[in-house]
């Protein structure tokens, strides 16, 4: 067989594999990068806790234990104590199984938080873009009007209006995400709108709608996803902040990591751990998170591509 | 197939390469081989357009425009916008399209060709005039109307990579026009279908799986070109088809489309700003300058003699890949720079930078397109004077146009 | 003596992760004093990063540079920055594709040319700002005085241009480099920016590298052409002999895909089929080869070399044959 046919034959090879879409592409991309994977195994790590962290747990984190309230006082809070492997926190309560199922009660904050900002974000956003004119104009005011009140002043103010609950928490740190996910929304796909492609879909007789919900929202999404997940590490952190405010969740009993630094913060002196474990878990997740999503952003960066 | 190709390329050890080089490049050979495939195939082309031009009558008229405008609006303010002004891209132009025939609209950026090309599709609103198409004034349909009209008019893009949605395969890149006008009338003759176009367009089966960012250049433009082909159109406007290619690509699509046009009987709109490409490629030229069409006439006529003053800079302007012509070039420079749209000249629009402008005229009235003989339309008040050599060529103070006013 | 002599000139690029990716390859040329070389090729044929390796504009880190550059004597390759930097100034001036991107659009247009002045020429302020103005009036600038004081951005894309030749040109180099200087404006404005350069060039007798992928622009501005594929220069020839008598088949391709004015209507275009992507190593073989018309067996396994033939430089194997190349090139 000549050099020439062997040679034309590993052409042929190159061309018929193919077949990747850009979303494929830049996944691969992603996971080249260390810093990528560590976030992934940061943020991978933690969803594992908050899942299994019921059964592992090796005490009921919501009874009080005897052997450690028999020791608490105003000024003495318990430490590490055989059974109990970081003592108790100050209402006779295993810390260390609370420290574990606050992943869980995080995680969950964290996401409903991000997932209704986006949520309504991206209805905002997506109306504007779409439409554009006078329907653009006016959410973009209101969402101008929600960015100009600083961000945890905002959750700050819905949380004091709503009851103090949970989903009160969620909700306040939501709102903060909105206008940064509408506006984000929104520039993406008057990018796309006036961008070639749906310019060519338009003049091949495409129907409005078929344009919108195939070509100019899927194109866009992709830096509201990774906003998302910088998101996710900020609402985390905010709503750790309304706790610490007292604006959290009125009920103390639950384990979260935001709550328990909130509820901590008047017993650094007497146990400077009660705040400072929850505090490390909190900074670690966000920076996973941050991690991930940064990578993210960069690998979809167009200019970063091969 | 294989054949024609060594006929045509006719050096030894041709056979062996051209079986080669795989999938990808089958397709452009076809191509090459289709049009250098005999001279005599090329000559006929030109032959058979140039006696069409002769004979064309009122019904072979596929589009008609009469005083197109694209005028947009300048807005100022942040919370109560008004209007500051206009950019006058596109300013009252006439134009008729034949059957079958290509028209070259050619001019430098900022003359509106774009902008044309887009209002004549109804992409960007025209404030004024009407647009014909085929006998339908398309200039007042709305809505769903509109839509389905938009079959028998497609578009090509500068761009190729921006124009594909890169999330779409190139299956559904050509299945989706199909399927905005039911085309795809099932699974079978889809696919088929699909076979077919990528043939005609030089790209193999295997294609159809892949994504746009796969794909050179040139095939890209091959996926563009066949997805306005999807929907069996009858008129292609060409937005520089090929000035985002690579030179030795260039020649590869222009033939494309030549061939396309001859087997499916297609009417073009080539806008361009290359004037060999649009000199190539076209039956008939117009030329524009600020939002108007200064000069029309058939490709021949047009490069033989030029007749508008600014015509004569341009094609003075091309460089040519001969020396010895390079060497004994007369050049008419232009001094200065384009004025702005948003700020026409008075009067004839290129006297600002005219170097046969004479004293009356030709800053008070804008001069009419009108026809000096054998279908060559110019829109000089002085072109017969100019022709006859009565008024000379001289010197223009630049005038200094700012971009931003 | 030559003022700029490329000796195998090479880069490879090399990021972690990647493979490394010969961009210039075995390129040699000279410069004589006021003579005009043109270096031609499509994108990927490595002529813009040959420019920046002469200009020692490529990242230290990142790209491995081989060969040598002397100019007058100098190796610029193995100077130091500083060193390199003021050589630029003063001897070497540049004109790049963008004419926006290369001026810094916070500083006045006076500014940025006095800035040259005082610097590579020692002039005082008000020295600088009279000899800038004589300047931009060379370069064609209408009411030079009041255009000292504006910025780039108030200015058109040809009128940037004249700028930046006005700066390269402020030290009086005895070489410039264009790299593909017009093609970012329209064909009359192209038409005045070639015409002023080659009136600057054979005025001040200035040597020029033109580097660019229209063969048009060379064929009416260069004294010599070299051609570039895949990194490597693959002909190089006066420029008639080039044009009138192309050997390699690139470029009697390329010359054979353009469209050409002076053709009539309907006039077909022979193409090089594939695109630039579909070349193999030049360690396998001739990069051209998946692509040329006359390749055989030997152009897939043997790299040809730059070989002296018929009064030209050229890689081939399998050259287009004289015969042929003259009847294309009466057109």
């Amino acid at each position: 067989m000549s050099i020439l046919s062997t040679r034309k034959a590993e052409k042929i090879d190159s061309l018929a594999e193919g077949g990747t879409s850009l979303a494929m592409d830049a996944l691969r991309r992603t996971f080249r990068s260390p810093v990528a994977i560590l976030g992934l195994v940061i943020v991978g790590l933690f969803v594992i806790l908050a899942i299994i962290s019921p059964f592992i747990a090796p005490k009921d984190p919501y009874r009080p234990y005897p052997e450690l309230k028999a020791e608490l006082t105003p000024s003495n809070i318990p430490g590490p104590m055989p059974g109990f492997l970081l003592g108790s926190d100050q209402n006779g309560y295993d810390f260390f199984s609370r420290l574990l199922v606050g992943a869980q009660q995080t995680l969950f904050v964290g996401v409903f938080a991000t997932l209704i900002g986006v949520a309504i974000g991206m209805i905002i956003g997506g109306l504007a873009g779409a439409f554009g004119g006078w329907v653009d104009s006016v959410l973009m005011r209101l969402t101008d009007i929600m960015l100009s009140v600083p961000s945890l002043l905002l959750a700050i103010s819905i949380a004091a209006l709503l009851p103090g609950s949970q989903w009160t928490v969620i909700i306040a740190v939501a709102m903060i995400g909105v206008p940064v996910f509408a506006r984000l929304l929104r520039g993406a796909m008057i990018a796309q709108r006036s961008s070639d492609h749906v310019l060519a879909a338009t003049a091949l007789g495409v129907k409005r709608k078929t344009i919108v919900f195939r070509h100019m929202l899927p194109n866009s999404i992709g830096p509201v996803i990774v906003q998302a997940t910088l998101t996710l590490a900020t609402a985390i952190i905010d709503a750790a902040a309304l706790s610490f405010l007292g604006l959290g969740d009125s009920d103390w009993r639950r384990a979260e990591w935001g709550l328990m630094l909130g509820n901590a913060q008047e017993l650094l002196s007497v146990k400077p751990s009660l705040a400072f474990f929850p505090a490390i878990a909190i900074i670690v997740v966000a920076l996973g998170f941050t991690l991930l999503g940064e990578s993210m952003r960069e690998s979809l960066d167009p200019k970063n591509r091969r | 197939m294989t054949d024609e190709t060594v006929t045509t390329t006719g050096a030894p050890g041709t056979d062996a390469v051209d079986t080669d080089a795989g999938a990808e490049t089958v397709g452009a050979e076809t191509v090459g081989a289709d049009v250098a495939g005999g001279d005599v195939a090329g000559g006929e082309v030109a032959g058979t357009s140039a006696a069409d031009d002769g004979a064309a009558g009122e019904d072979d008229v596929l589009v008609t425009v009469e005083g197109i405008e694209v005028h947009f609006p300048i807005k100022r303010g942040i919370v109560l916008e008004r209007t500051a002004g206009y950019v006058y891209a596109v300013d009252g132009i006439d134009l008729t399209i034949r059957r079958g025939e290509t028209y070259g609209l050619v001019g430098e950026s900022g003359c509106g060709k774009t902008t044309l090309g887009r209002g004549l599709l109804r992409l960007v609103e025209p404030t004024g005039g009407r647009v014909v198409f085929d006998g339908t004034d398309v200039s007042t349909l709305k809505g769903e109307a509109l839509r389905t009209s938009r079959r028998r008019m497609q578009m090509i893009f500068q761009d190729p990579l921006s124009s594909l949605d890169p999330r779409q395969s190139v299956e559904s890149i050509l299945v989706e026009g199909m399927r905005a006008h039911g085309l795809d009338k099932g699974k079978q003759s889809t696919r088929a279908r699909l076979v077919e176009l990528l043939d005609s367009v030089g790209l193999p089966e295997s294609a159809l799986h892949k994504y746009p960012h796969e794909f050179s250049g040139g095939q890209r433009q091959r996926i563009g070109i066949a997805r306005a082909l999807a929907v069996e159109p009858d008129l292609i406007v060409a937005d520089e088809p090929v000035s985002a290619l690579d030179v030795s690509v260039q020649a590869q699509v222009l033939n494309l489309l030549e061939q396309l046009q001859q087997r499916l009987g297609l009417t073009y709109l080539v806008i361009a700003h290359d004037l060999a490409v649009v000199r190539h490629i076209s039956d008939r030229i117009g030329v524009m300058y600020l939002g108007s069409l200064v000069e029309e006439a058939s490709s021949d006529s047009m490069y033989a003699e030029p007749m508008h003053p600014y015509t004569k800079a341009l094609l003075s302007a091309v460089p040519v890949p001969d020396p010895t012509v390079e060497d004994d070039r007369e050049q008419i420079l232009l001094t200065g720079d384009l004025p702005s749209p948003a700020h026409p000249p008075t009067g004839c629009r290129f006297h600002t930078r005219c170097p046969w402008k004479q004293d009356t005229l030709c800053d008070t009235d804008r001069p009419e397109l009108r026809d000096i003989g054998g279908g060559h339309r110019v829109a000089c008040h002085y072109a017969e004077d100019i022709r006859a050599g009565e008024i000379g060529r001289h010197e223009v103070e630049p005038e200094l146009v700012h971009p931003d006013t | 003596m030559a003022l700029l002599d490329v000796r195998d000139l090479g880069v490879v690029f090399k990021r972690k992760g990647t493979r490394p990716f010969t961009a210039v390859d075995g390129v040699s040329f000279s410069v004589e004093p006021g003579q005009t070389v043109g270096l031609v090729g499509e994108s990927g044929s490595g002529k813009s990063v040959t420019s920046l390796a002469l200009m020692g504009l490529l990242p230290k880190r990142g790209a491995e540079i081989s060969g040598s550059v002397t100019f007058e004597d100098t190796e610029l390759l193995t100077l130091s920055d500083k060193q390199l930097r003021d050589r630029r100034g003063r001897d070497l001036g540049m004109v790049f594709q963008d004419p926006l991107s290369s001026l810094n659009p916070v500083i006045t247009i006076g500014l940025q040319i006095t800035e040259v002045l005082e610097r590579h020429r020692g002039m005082s302020r008000k020295e600088a700002r009279v000899e800038a103005a004589e300047l931009l009036d060379r370069v064609g600038l209408p009411d030079p005085q009041r255009r000292l004081d504006e910025y780039p951005h108030q200015h058109s894309g040809g009128m940037r241009q004249r700028v930046l030749i006005a700066i390269a040109l402020a030290c009086r180099p005895k070489l410039l480099i264009a790299d593909e200087p017009t093609t970012a404006l329209d064909v009359t404005i192209q038409a005045q920016i070639l015409s002023l350069l080659s009136d600057l060039v054979s005025e001040t007798d200035t040597a020029l590298i033109m580097i660019t992928h229209d063969l048009g622009i060379v064929a009416g501005l260069c004294d010599n052409v070299n051609v570039m594929y895949g990194g490597r220069i693959v002909e190089r020839a006066a420029r008639h002999d080039l044009f009138e008598r192309s050997r390699h088949p690139y470029t009697h391709g390329l010359l054979q895909s353009i469209p050409r004015l002076n053709a009539p209507r309907g006039e077909p275009l022979t193409p090089i089929r594939g695109s630039v992507s579909d070349n193999i190593e030049w360690e396998q073989g001739c990069a051209f080869a998946p692509r040329c018309p006359n390749a055989t067996d030997v152009c897939w396994s043997e790299p040809p070399e730059l070989k002296a033939d018929d009064g030209r430089m050229l890689r081939c194997h399998n050259p287009v044959a004289l015969g042929d190349a003259v009847t294309e090139g009466a057109l």
